[in-house]
């Protein structure tokens, strides 16, 4: 099965100071700037375009087709914003590639500001992740120093300047809009559009908003050829990504495989689910997609399976959950999060995030009826697509589909006036102390399991 | 029409389905407004046609079965941010389950942490949640959690109170102080359902414009401090009228109880105020039931000389014995604050009744440079509109700083400077807080010396003023030499159109009703022989004086030196002339003084006649804005008290010359007989820009640039303690090389002193010229008129406080 796993952007990872220009280049990084730097700039967006890459920030849009909505010649500058503020429940793909690999993303950005003819370039990355932080800002000063960045790069009369911008905590700064206000000096929220980015984005210019993955998957599209590209993957889903299994799992990581790789596969890949346990549920691409069970292990992993799976590949966050998780314990720390994260500027998801925590607090205790799942579906109706943004959207998809799936376990808490669960069972670590009384005042539970 | 005009209705139209029914609007119309066409009301909270669509609240959510593509929205979509396509099929709430389903659920959202506090809120009777919540909401709520709670409620500034557990946050009143104002001093803060309006503790919301949010806001979160707990809606009667406290010419809502006004809201008027107001309109209007309030005529006693109650007939009699005795040489000073009829009653009793043509209705500093620019250029001339400016490619502001002297000019130009791209010049001496707002560009000019930076303005490349441009010129260019007549040569040079903004809402009326000494009604020119026939048949006399009238400061010096005998004096204010010490004097040497008065004042106290005058509720009119635009109004509230006119009329009843004039009505339809003047105009003969001084400089002194902000300590702010707290603090503004000449930094105190006094204020730094100092004229407690007897233009000693 090993030969199921393609590293192209994880390839470098493990050689000796794999984030250092000098490992990069003598791996042969920054030849497919000057490759990109020798064409068109429409020749560039083709090629994406040919690729078939698409974005893997969760959405899945084309890459191409978004450069080509850039207006051309409007005397406008140009923004590239990279968003690289990964903060999904369960999502860590980009994080390790730009500790690892920051120059695989300046390479990319380089190349992608090259097509879209931007001369400034913004990483958005979050804060928290403050060594990813000084990596890529220490991979952009090499990147000035070897002269791959700032004016008239390598000869070419093109130029460009990279800002590194650490985000100050706020999940909502994800959504692409509330990054653009965010990088403007503003309260991160969500924007109204249209206009949309690509016409006003940025400072009211045409703006492309990528994800670190995204950009970091041009060097190689550039470097191999679009056929070389979509030669991987599934018809519509072309090319290699980084799947990220964690949770119940005993290996868990990044793997990276064409799209359209099944989670049976990555488990076998990944050692399999904790020995001695079984798969309970999952989610594909972090908690804003609706979970999936044991049922789903042979969807292949693109775009179009697991949506008519009734979920979505999001960010290919797979989380593994065994059979000693409650699911109802798991909706509700999800649903916290949601709520602490909810910008406030709508009313569905900030009303109704504020509501569905104490509804399913109240479930988790055993207290409440049968009637309360059903408010509970209700609520999620009301919040589904109602809500500015996708955040409110993504708070109803674990309500959702745990109900869906496990709706006789919401009525067992309710049965036994408490949670069926020992919470310290489910804990990666530490499974032979008696934590059973204190697990949920440690706050190591919640690190531990979800 | 103008051109822009004419271009929005030559757009492209779109015809649509609205619950089956056609409906065609212009291109670009939002889904929320086509469906007002028809009749069809979608709930809405941060929706508001004068703000820019937000799509915040959710409330308004519709079913788009067909884009007008053939396809449907898969998602309800909020109809407040969607525009109308052709053949686009929408479903409102009353035509689609899933569209009142999403209403329905997101209004239960809404009030899961809203008070049930309804019967103790202000807004109770007249919230849109609440009405909303019945038309559109379920009848119980399944929330049976925990609410979030706020203290409540806290001040956000002297005059606004918030209430944040009621606030929906809608963004309604950021959007309004961000966007109209252009006072962001309130901002949502914090996140999720902890998000809430919040200020910066050291920069409270002391926006001009903060009592708009409170009538934008669609629940309780905003009040008052005026009004909060005073009275319920339902138990209110309102009444529509217009507001009286500057030339802008506001449409207002005056809402009372039992004969007492409870509050003043903005009335909607698309052509002048829009829907907003001012802080100043709003809240200001308690002063005329304080204690001072004037509601029984006095005589002077014979006896004791102290003023005593008298009774109407023996307060006309003793008036009119009075001015029988000293009729030879009688001025009268009617202010600048009436109604266009009640300026029309004094300007009659002037001159047919008292036969003099010495009458002015300017009560501050004035010139004959600006009564010859005043009966050639302004008079009967329609001037600009509000559209107009909002169309303009550039304005020149000469002498008007908007935001304190006519703040819906100040909304206006705001509303043409983002969305029109208008661009606004202000020749002044300094960028003020309003110009930056307005985006502006600062002519800088030393106060008194306008009239060369007028002149260059005509030919300045960047200003590039022509027909498409607006000039606005304030009452303070009164003051400098030539100023008028370079902003005459302007206009002519550049085409722009010209319009005159005074600062008090009665004076563009007056000047219509003639009030000047110069002007006759319907600006008639004095000199014109022709003119005076033409009045004298109207108003049935023999001949009306051609002898030429004193205007305001020569009647008060002549009364100071006894060749005026005596004056009838309305609402003058003696600190608003240009010498309030030489008024004084006037009043005392003055054989006879009549006084019509609302409130006890410095000329009621000096007057041997004091006859009441109704406040602006309790009596009906008209002014005239600056735009010139007619703003009738009806009484407000019944009363006793009686008009200017049939005071006037009662006097000239008794003199034995009657009126012929005893209501607003009357004095109306005489106006309107008489007409405007369609004969030959005055010419204006430019006065030469003489410069203020020989032009040396005098060691230690610098030039006194000032005007009016909007709330100070004028008489009518008087009884509106939290309105008056609002208003800015004294300052002096200062270049920074003056400050270093000074040797002070911005928030040390200086003393700026005349011979006449000296007031001691914090300097801040601006963008003066080096030798010209700023100061509010009037606010917290320093009142430059009083305390130096200086005006804009005055040469003024600034020093270090404490350096003497």
């Amino acid at each position: 099965m090993v030969d199921t796993l393609t590293p192209v952007l994880s390839d470098n990872w493990d050689t000796d100071r794999a984030w250092t220009l000098a490992a990069y280049e003598k791996a042969g990084g920054y030849s497919a700037l000057r490759t990109a730097l020798d064409s068109e700039q429409d020749d560039v967006i083709q090629l994406v375009k040919d690729s078939g890459l698409r974005g893997r920030g969760g959405a899945g849009f084309p890459t191409g087709m978004k450069w080509g909505f850039i207006p051309q010649g409007d005397d406008k500058p140009h923004y590239l914003v990279v968003n690289a503020d990964e903060s999904e429940p369960g999502t860590c793909k980009d994080t390790p590639l730009m500790l690892a690999s920051p120059h695989t993303l300046v390479e990319g950005v380089i190349i992608s500001a090259y097509a879209i003819r931007a001369s400034h370039a913004f990483i958005y990355v979050r804060g928290e992740i403050l060594h990813v932080v000084r990596r890529l800002q220490r991979a952009v000063q090499e990147a000035y120093l070897a002269g791959h960045l700032g004016k008239d790069i390598h000869g070419s009369g093109y130029g460009l300047e990279i800002v590194v911008h650490a985000g100050a905590g706020a999940y909502i700064c994800g959504e692409e809009t509330a990054m653009l206000d965010s990088l403007e000096g503003r309260r991160g929220q969500p924007r109204l559009r249209p206009p949309f980015p690509a016409v006003a984005g940025l400072y009211s210019c045409p703006t492309v908003i990528n994800n670190v993955e995204s950009i970091a998957s041009v060097p190689c599209i550039v470097s191999n050829g679009a056929e070389w590209f979509n030669g991987m993957g599934t018809e519509k889903s072309k090319g290699m990504t980084l799947y990220s299994l964690s949770g119940h799992v005993t290996r868990p990581g990044q793997y990276e495989a064409p799209l359209g790789i099944t989670l049976r596969e990555l488990l076998d890949l990944a050692g399999g689910v904790r020995a001695g346990h079984e798969l309970k549920f999952w989610t594909p691409g972090g908690s804003s997609t609706p979970i999936l069970t044991a049922e789903h292990l042979d969807v292949p992993l693109d775009y179009e399976a697991v949506g008519s799976a009734g979920s979505m590949l999001g960010t290919k966050a797979l989380q593994i959950f065994d059979e000693t998780t409650c699911v109802v314990r798991a909706v509700l720390r999800w649903t916290e999060f949601y709520k602490h994260e909810s910008c406030g500027k709508c009313t569905p998801c900030r009303e109704g995030t504020w509501w569905l925590v104490q509804t399913l607090e109240r479930l988790e205790h055993g207290e409440g009826n049968e009637g309360d799942l059903e408010v509970l579906v209700d609520l999620c109706d009301n919040i589904l697509g109602r809500s500015f943004c996708a955040l409110g959207d993504g708070a109803t998809s674990p309500i959702t589909s745990s109900i869906q799936y496990f709706r006789d376990e919401y009525i067992a808490h309710l049965a036994q006036g408490g949670c069926p669960f020992d919470p310290a069972a489910a804990m990666l670590f530490s499974t032979d102390e008696p934590v059973l009384a204190t697990a949920g005042a440690t706050g190591y539970t919640a690190g531990g399991v979800v | 029409m103008t051109a822009d005009l004419a271009t929005e209705q030559a757009t492209k139209t779109v015809t649509l389905s609205i619950d089956d029914v056609e409906v065609t609007v212009p291109e670009g119309t939002l889904v929320i407004r086509a469906a007002e066409r028809i009749g069809v009301q979608i709930p809405r909270f941060c929706d508001h046609p004068l703000l820019d669509p937000v799509g915040a609240c959710r409330q308004c959510l519709v079913d788009i079965p067909d884009a007008g593509n053939g396809r449907p929205i898969p998602k309800p979509q909020a109809s407040c941010t969607l525009t109308v396509a052709e053949g686009m099929v929408v479903r409102t709430q009353h035509s689609s389950p899933v569209a009142d389903k999403a209403q329905q659920g997101n209004m239960e959202f809404l009030l899961i942490n809203h008070p049930l506090d309804c019967p103790v809120c202000d807004k109770g009777g007249e919230c849109p949640l609440q009405n909303q919540a019945l038309s559109n909401g379920r009848g119980e709520s399944r929330f049976t959690e925990t609410k979030r709670t706020f203290v409540k409620p806290i001040s956000i500034s002297a005059q606004v109170l918030l209430d944040r557990e009621r606030c929906v946050l809608c963004a309604r009143c950021t959007l309004f102080s961000e966007q109209n104002a252009g006072d962001t001093f309130i901002a949502l803060i914090e996140r999720g359902s902890f998000q809430q309006v919040g200020i910066y503790e050291k920069e409270p919301f002391e926006s001009y414009f903060s009592g708009n949010t409170i009538q934008i806001c669609p629940v309780g979160a905003l009040t008052s401090a005026a009004y909060r707990f005073r009275s319920r809606p339902f138990d209110l009667m309102s009444s529509p009228t217009v507001c009286e406290l500057c030339a802008s010419g506001c449409s207002l809502r005056t809402d009372h109880r039992r004969g007492k006004v409870m509050r003043r809201l903005a009335g909607s008027d698309p052509d002048v105020n829009e829907e907003w107001n001012c802080d100043k309109g709003r809240f200001a209007f308690r002063s005329t039931r304080l204690d001072d309030r004037l509601t029984v005529p006095m005589v002077r006693d014979d006896d004791t000389r102290d003023l005593r109650p008298a009774s109407w007939p023996e307060a006309f009699a003793v008036a009119a014995r009075g001015l029988t005795a000293v009729q030879s040489s009688v001025g009268v000073l009617p202010g600048g604050r009436l109604t266009a009829e009640d300026s029309y009653a004094y300007g009659k009793f002037a001159r047919a009744v008292l036969g003099t043509n010495d009458v002015d209705f300017r009560a501050r500093p004035m010139s004959h440079e600006e009564a010859a620019f005043l009966a050639a250029r302004v008079v009967t001339r329609p001037a600009p509109t509000y559209e107009a400016l909002e169309h303009a490619r550039a304005v020149v502001l000469i002498g008007h700083e908007p935001e304190d002297e006519s703040p819906i000019i100040f909304l206006r130009l705001r509303k043409a400077v983002r969305s029109h791209a208008t661009r606004v010049y202000s020749i002044a001496s300094h960028s003020s807080r309003g110009l930056y707002k307005l985006g502006g560009t600062l002519l800088r000019s030393r106060p008194g010396a306008e009239a060369d930076v007028i002149a260059a303005a005509a030919t300045n490349p960047d200003v590039a003023l022509d027909a498409g441009g607006v000039i606005l010129v304030g009452e303070r260019m009164a003051t400098s030499p030539g100023a008028l007549s370079a902003v005459v040569s302007l206009a002519a040079s550049t085409g722009a159109r010209l319009a005159w903004v005074p600062r008090r809402a009665g004076e563009r009326g007056a000047l219509e009703a003639g009030l000047l000494p110069n002007l006759l009604p319907g600006g008639r020119p004095l000199s014109n022989a022709a003119a005076r026939v033409d009045l004298a048949a109207t108003w049935g006399l023999d001949l009306v004086s051609s002898t030429p009238g004193r205007d305001t400061e020569a009647i008060l010096s002549a009364a100071a030196s006894g060749d005026v005998k005596g004056l009838v004096v309305g609402g003058v204010h003696l600190d608003d002339l240009a010498d309030p010490g030489e008024a004084v004097r006037a009043l005392d040497a003055a054989e006879f003084v009549v006084s019509l008065e609302v409130r006890a004042s410095a000329v009621t106290a000096r007057a041997d006649v004091v006859l009441p005058v109704a406040p602006m509720e309790e009596r009906s009119g008209s002014f005239v804005n600056w735009e010139g635009r007619v703003r009738p109004f009806a009484r407000v509230l019944d009363s006793n008290a009686l008009s200017d006119i049939r005071v006037l009329s009662g006097v000239a009843d008794e003199l034995g010359r009657p009126l012929g004039l005893r209501t607003a009505a009357d004095a109306m339809a005489e106006m309107s007989e008489l007409g405007p003047w369609d004969g030959e105009r005055p010419e204006f003969v430019p006065a030469a820009a003489e410069p203020a001084d020989d032009g040396s400089p005098v060691v230690g002194q610098m030039v006194l640039s000032t005007w009016r902000t909007l709330v100070d300590d004028a008489r009518a702010v008087d009884g509106e303690p939290h309105l008056a707290a609002t208003a800015r603090r004294p300052v002096a503004v200062l270049s920074a090389p003056a400050l270093g000449r000074l040797g002070v930094g911005p928030g040390d105190h200086v003393r700026v002193s005349t011979e006449s006094g000296s007031v001691t204020v914090p300097a801040v730094l601006g963008d003066t010229a080096d030798d010209v100092v700023w100061l509010p004229a009037n606010n917290g407690g320093v009142s430059l008129q009083r305390d130096l007897r200086a005006r804009a233009g005055s040469r003024v000693r600034v020093e270090r406080d404490g350096a003497r």
